[in-house]
């Protein structure tokens, strides 16, 4: 069974520009793998249940991490640490949401090195898949987890096509919400892709949970003025209180008019395998007055079109739940 | 007035502890080391056909295979230290690699071929129990004792495993929560008459439980070390126990006790798991033996969740008779355990602790336990009675409820006294204060004023829980061996495991307690065997507080007498005529007229004999023998095996309040407050104490609420292999502060006062979370543990949980 632990031989490499860590990337293509804070590529990498040929660290990499300003943009660089995005004051003050989300993810340490980009980058969180086992997600033919007996409490309720994984990422639901874009280089240049575009589900892809392609480097998330300064509220259910994933999460963000809301963005987070977006939710609160009266209304559209596993079931009401309190909050 | 019982100290080891200074069994290295690494079944069941190691042998720098055949044959369902003729769980160690270094063994490991024979598999105990189930070995799922006739008509005692298959009707029935009618079981046991017991009732309570093992996950793996040099054998292992692992590593290494030196300085944590040797020690012993070169055998932290041992599960169903007074008058109580691969359930130590909780007048106990095809069980803080603890919380005060009794007083008038009993046997106990541990904290968390407050509105509400965590807290007959030089130093000789608890410090002041020694002209010698250590108890079961202070205790009664015997032969009198005080003996009419311990300690070794450990007591433990042969002559000797007399266990026992906030939306909640007091005699090191108290709440925490073994039924896969996925409490799910208090009346059974307290913390915690969640939700029962988020979720909801068909290592 997997449990080496300890790294198996391969090529490293630690580029100092981007440029060069786009001519290794293409060179390489799928034979390379692109490394951030490295908290999710360890694990897979010790475990032997996905191998590479050469890893490609981006950490040396100065022009990728930190946040800037850029007229109404707030450009935070992909190598930047969750701990950076989750304390800067500018992110604080426009984009809170994404503060917040970014402060609860895993534990201190995982936020003192893994990276934002890192975190949107992940992969699912499917045990069966983690432990290496052929699944439809790994190449293979079945999936172990949408079965009468398979243990997937912390699976997807939405869009499960061959695989249920749930998307693991505290960020992205966030920024979703916040109508994000991903800046995407390669070695033919760079194109920006919606954070809703970015996240891809089982039915367009499986074997890949983004668009990134071998070759490609994630460079910078951007986060537009549409949302900035806006009523937000954000909430991660997990079992745990730190050092653990979400049993759902959510992250909304609203546009009022006096007390009724002009505009909404909902997210939910780890009942798909992309973060999902609650439009019929959105489109429910439009004129609506923010409050306990009209959460207890529309809240229970959240869960439309769920399909309960064996046992994750719970999901649909806490997903409920953490809506009605976002609109109720 | 006493020097150092009952104050706090630093114990020797904690400032390496604190720089990182200190060494475990896998900071050691020695030249020419290589580095061992296991390949693991990835088979629930089955057996290995054929290895081929050929590429593996073939590298540079792979230096040995090492499998089952390189050891002595074990028959199941002993869990042998690698499988071959029987694989019964994912992660079993198959065989070992021994490279130059880490990354080579694992190479080598990934270019062997093994090929296997499947089995059939189970993960859930009932359902091996049904008719047509399948059996965690071939030969059957549950271990039965056998009792025949001998040719001279001596009882021959043995055991065999047996397939055991219940009606389906009473699976049917055990599966609904009804007694399983017609079920047969291999243990059981009664007391009273329950008929009349529970027609005298006036309410009775049937509810069943599901309890979910989980896995140890010690912090430090169970990585060993071994050499060989002139036929002895130098074993760095990773153990709760000292001197409790010489006999049976000894054995397992077939050499002598003076061929073993094994070594272990400090221990990142055991839990129950590392309490003497385990079968990979073999491994690293013998394969070092058979390479000629130190072999490290490095146990990694998936590998520690197979090997590293679990909780047992449990199924269960209890009935509760309880009179209009509050009293029970009888239980029933059904346990069937999921024993895993090694079939350990602790179910009589569960129905220990019911008989403890209640001290009902009748009570009857069936059970079973069942091999599954899960990782091994074993020992886990409180095995059997914590488990119980966190089931029976809610259930108590259900009954409470039912004769509209207040659940505080319900527990006090059900409590555990010096003349109660505890166990089937109805064994009696050294000493009990529990209703006094119950009025204390009733008094420290102020109960009454905070259940006269509202519990909340609609979208928070609070809960209160009160909960009670028992184990046996003692052992008798163990050995103290203590040695004054010539400069008057006391060398304190402990064979206590230094598991984390520091109580292997706390008892060697004991022996400066009775020398009325000051602590900084004491030095304690212990971690490795060639450091004279006598035979001690093992560090499990919340024993050592009251086992060695008591071992200490009369070692230094017997250094006293042989300096009292050397001052009357050089000075005058009679031994009886002196007393000690100030590092001196001396007379008691003339205290100007005496010797000086160094004095003594001169003349010991000028004297001889018994006075300098040329002679012994017959009684010590052979490895204490040894020890003191290897001290003969270098000092004034003190040694002696416990012989206090004296009847009964020692219990431990622990009363936990606790008030939560609980999130209807969410199925979330904070623990607002915590607090515990003990009744575990005398506390001997307050500080000490005071961690174990906190410590075991936290993991209390754990068991009530996050801590579970989950296996998937289709292919026999284990789904948390890792911390993460076990989910064993942080800091943020806990209380930043806690309160923790003691009785602290002695016991009168140890002349140092004290008894253990290290697994009743876990389970007063676990049981008063669970009446806590209980509380908030109006009475509603989940009976089970852990109650996680998705069940509290569910019930808000109007959800059926996945628990309800009560199933262990599902969810």
């Amino acid at each position: 069974m997997p449990s080496h632990d300890v790294m198996p031989n391969m090529d490293l490499y630690q580029p100092a520009v981007l440029e060069d860590a786009l001519a290794i990337a293409d060179r390489l293509g799928d034979r390379g793998w692109l490394v951030g804070g490295g908290q999710d590529t360890y694990g897979w990498l010790k475990d032997r249940a996905k191998t590479t040929d050469a890893l490609i660290d981006l950490s040396g990499i100065e022009s990728l991490r930190g946040i800037r300003q850029d007229g109404d943009t707030l450009e935070i660089g992909a190598m930047t640490t969750l701990t950076e995005v989750a304390e800067n004051p500018l992110v604080r003050e426009q984009f809170s949401l994404l503060a917040e989300a970014s402060a609860i993810v895993a534990s201190p340490q995982i936020r003192n090195i893994g990276t934002i980009g890192g975190n949107v980058s992940q992969d699912v969180r499917c045990w069966y898949y983690r432990r290496g086992l052929s699944c439809y997600r790994a190449g293979g033919n079945l999936c172990y987890a949408d079965t009468p007996e398979g243990m997937n409490r912390e699976h997807a309720l939405f869009e499960g096509s061959r695989c249920v994984a749930a998307g693991a990422s505290d960020t992205a639901p966030a920024l979703v919400a916040l109508n994000a874009s991903m800046v995407i280089r390669n070695s033919g240049g760079e194109r920006e892709v919606s954070a809703e575009d970015f996240f891809v589900g089982p039915a367009l892809d499986i074997l890949n949970t983004t668009v990134l392609r071998p070759g490609d480097v994630l460079t910078a998330i951007r986060l537009p003025a549409d949302w900035r300064g806006a009523s937000f509220h954000f909430e991660k259910v997990a079992d745990r209180n730190v050092w653990d994933f979400s049993l759902v999460s959510i992250a909304a963000a609203f546009r009022l008019n006096g007390d009724s809301i002009s505009e909404a963005s909902i997210v939910c987070g780890a009942v798909q395998t992309t973060p999902r977006r609650l439009r019929n939710v959105e489109n429910a609160l439009r004129g609506m007055s923010k409050g306990m009266a009209t959460a207890e209304a529309v809240s229970p559209m959240a869960a439309a079109g769920a399909r309960a596993l064996a046992h994750n079931g719970f999901k649909i009401p806490l997903m409920q739940n953490l809506v009605k309190r976002a609109i109720a909050a | 007035m006493s020097m150092h019982i009952g104050y706090d100290f630093i114990p020797p080891d904690v400032p390496g502890k604190v720089t990182g200074e200190i060494k475990y069994a896998e900071d050691y290295r020695a030249e020419g080391m290589v580095f061992a690494r296991l390949l693991t079944s990835p088979l629930p069941a089955g057996r290995v056909l054929n290895i081929d190691a050929s590429e593996a042998r073939r590298m540079d720098g792979v230096v040995g295979v090492f499998t089952a055949a390189d050891l002595p044959p074990v028959a199941p369902p002993a869990n042998p230290a690698l499988a071959s003729d029987y694989i019964t769980y994912v992660g079993q160690p198959i065989l070992a690699v021994a490279a130059t270094s880490e990354e080579i063994a694992e190479t080598a490991i990934g270019r062997i071929r093994v090929e296997y024979e499947r089995r059939p598999f189970v993960v859930d105990p009932l359902e091996s129990l049904s008719p047509g189930g399948a059996t965690a070995y071939p030969e059957g799922n549950a271990l039965v004792r056998t009792r025949e006739e001998g040719p001279d008509g001596t009882p021959v005692v043995g055991a065999q495993i047996q397939d055991i298959k219940w009606p389906r009707e009473a699976i049917d029935a055990m599966r609904e929560g009804r007694e399983p009618m017609g079920a047969e079981f291999t243990n059981e046991w009664s007391f009273g008459d329950i008929e009349t017991g529970f027609a005298e009732a006036a309410a009775i309570v049937e509810e069943p439980f599901v309890t979910i093992g989980y896995p140890h996950h010690s912090l430090e793996s169970r990585t060993c070390m071994a050499y060989w040099e002139n036929g002895k054998c130098y074993f760095h292992g990773s153990s709760q126990s000292q001197s409790a692992n010489n006999a049976g590593l000894a054995r397992m290494l077939n050499i002598d006790l003076a061929d073993l030196v094994f070594i272990n300085e400090a221990t990142g944590g055991g839990f129950g798991s590392k309490i003497g040797p385990y079968p990979y020690m073999a491994i690293t012993g013998e394969f070092s033996r058979q390479l000629n070169r130190p072999v490290q055998l490095r146990i990694t932290r998936e590998q520690e969740f197979y090997i590293g041992s679990a909780r047992s599960g449990i199924q269960g169903w209890i009935k509760l008779g309880v009179k209009e007074d509050g009293k029970v008058s009888a239980v029933d109580l059904i346990i069937v355990n999921d024993g895993g691969m090694t079939g350990g359930g602790s179910g009589n130590s569960s129905a220990q602790h019911v008989t403890v909780a209640y001290q009902p007048e009748s009570m009857r106990f069936r059970h079973i336990s069942v091999y599954t095809n899960t990782t091994p069980r074993g020992a886990q803080r409180g095995p059997g009675q914590n488990e119980m603890s966190a089931i029976l919380g809610p259930i108590t005060d259900k009954a409470a409820k039912a004769v509209g009794v207040d659940r505080v007083e319900f527990r006090k008038i059900n409590a555990l006294t010096s003349d109660g009993f505890q166990g089937g046997s109805q064994g009696p106990v050294t000493s009990a204060f529990v209703r006094e541990a119950i009025d204390q904290g009733e008094r420290m968390f102020h109960w009454r004023e905070r259940s006269a407050q509202p519990r909340g509105d609609g979208g928070k509400v609070r809960g209160l829980g009160v909960g009670i965590g028992y184990h046996g807290a003692g052992g008798r007959g163990y050995d103290g061996l203590l040695r004054m030089d010539g400069d008057g130093i006391l060398h304190i000789h402990s064979g206590v495991g230094n598991l984390g608890t520091y109580s292997y410090a706390a008892t060697c002041r004991v022996a400066a307690e009775v020398m009325q020694m000051p602590w900084d002209r004491c030095q304690i010698h212990r971690g490795r065997s060639d450091r004279h250590l006598p035979h001690s108890s093992g560090q499990g079961g919340s024993n050592t507080v009251f086992t060695h202070s008591r071992a200490n205790w009369v070692a230094g009664e017997d250094m006293i007498a042989k300096m009292k015997q050397i001052a009357a032969a050089d000075l005058g009198g009679g031994a009886e005529d002196y007393e000690i005080g100030g590092e001196r003996v001396f007379l008691r009419d003339d205290p100007d007229t005496g010797l000086g311990y160094a004095e003594c300690a001169r003349r010991a070794m000028a004297l001889g004999g018994a006075f300098s450990g040329q002679e012994y007591p017959e009684d010590i433990n052979p490895l204490t023998q040894l020890a003191v042969r290897g001290l003969a002559g270098t000092g004034l000797i003190g040694v002696a095996r416990d012989n206090i007399p004296g009847v009964g266990q020692p219990p431990g026992v622990v009363v936990g309040f606790i008030e939560i906030e609980l999130d209807k939306d969410t199925g979330k909640y904070d623990i607002l407050d915590y607090a515990a007091v003990a009744d575990c005699g005398t506390v001997v090191h307050p500080k000490n104490f005071d961690n174990a108290m906190r410590g075991g709440a936290v993991w209390g925490v754990g068991l009530a609420a996050l801590e579970r073994h989950v296996y998937d039924p289709q292919n026999g896969l284990p789904a948390n292999v890792g911390l993460y996925q076990s989910k064993p409490p942080t800091i943020l799910d806990v209380p930043v502060d806690t309160g923790a208090a003691a009785v602290n009346i002695p016991d009168p059974q140890n002349p140092a006062g004290g008894r253990g307290i290290g697994e009743p913390t876990q389970g007063a915690a676990c049981a008063a979370l669970a009446a806590a969640i209980s509380d908030a939700l109006d009475g509603h029962l989940f009976n089970s543990a852990p109650i996680t988020t998705d069940m509290i979720v569910n019930h808000l909801a109007g959800n059926s949980y996945s628990t309800q068909s009560l199933k262990t290592n599902t969810f």
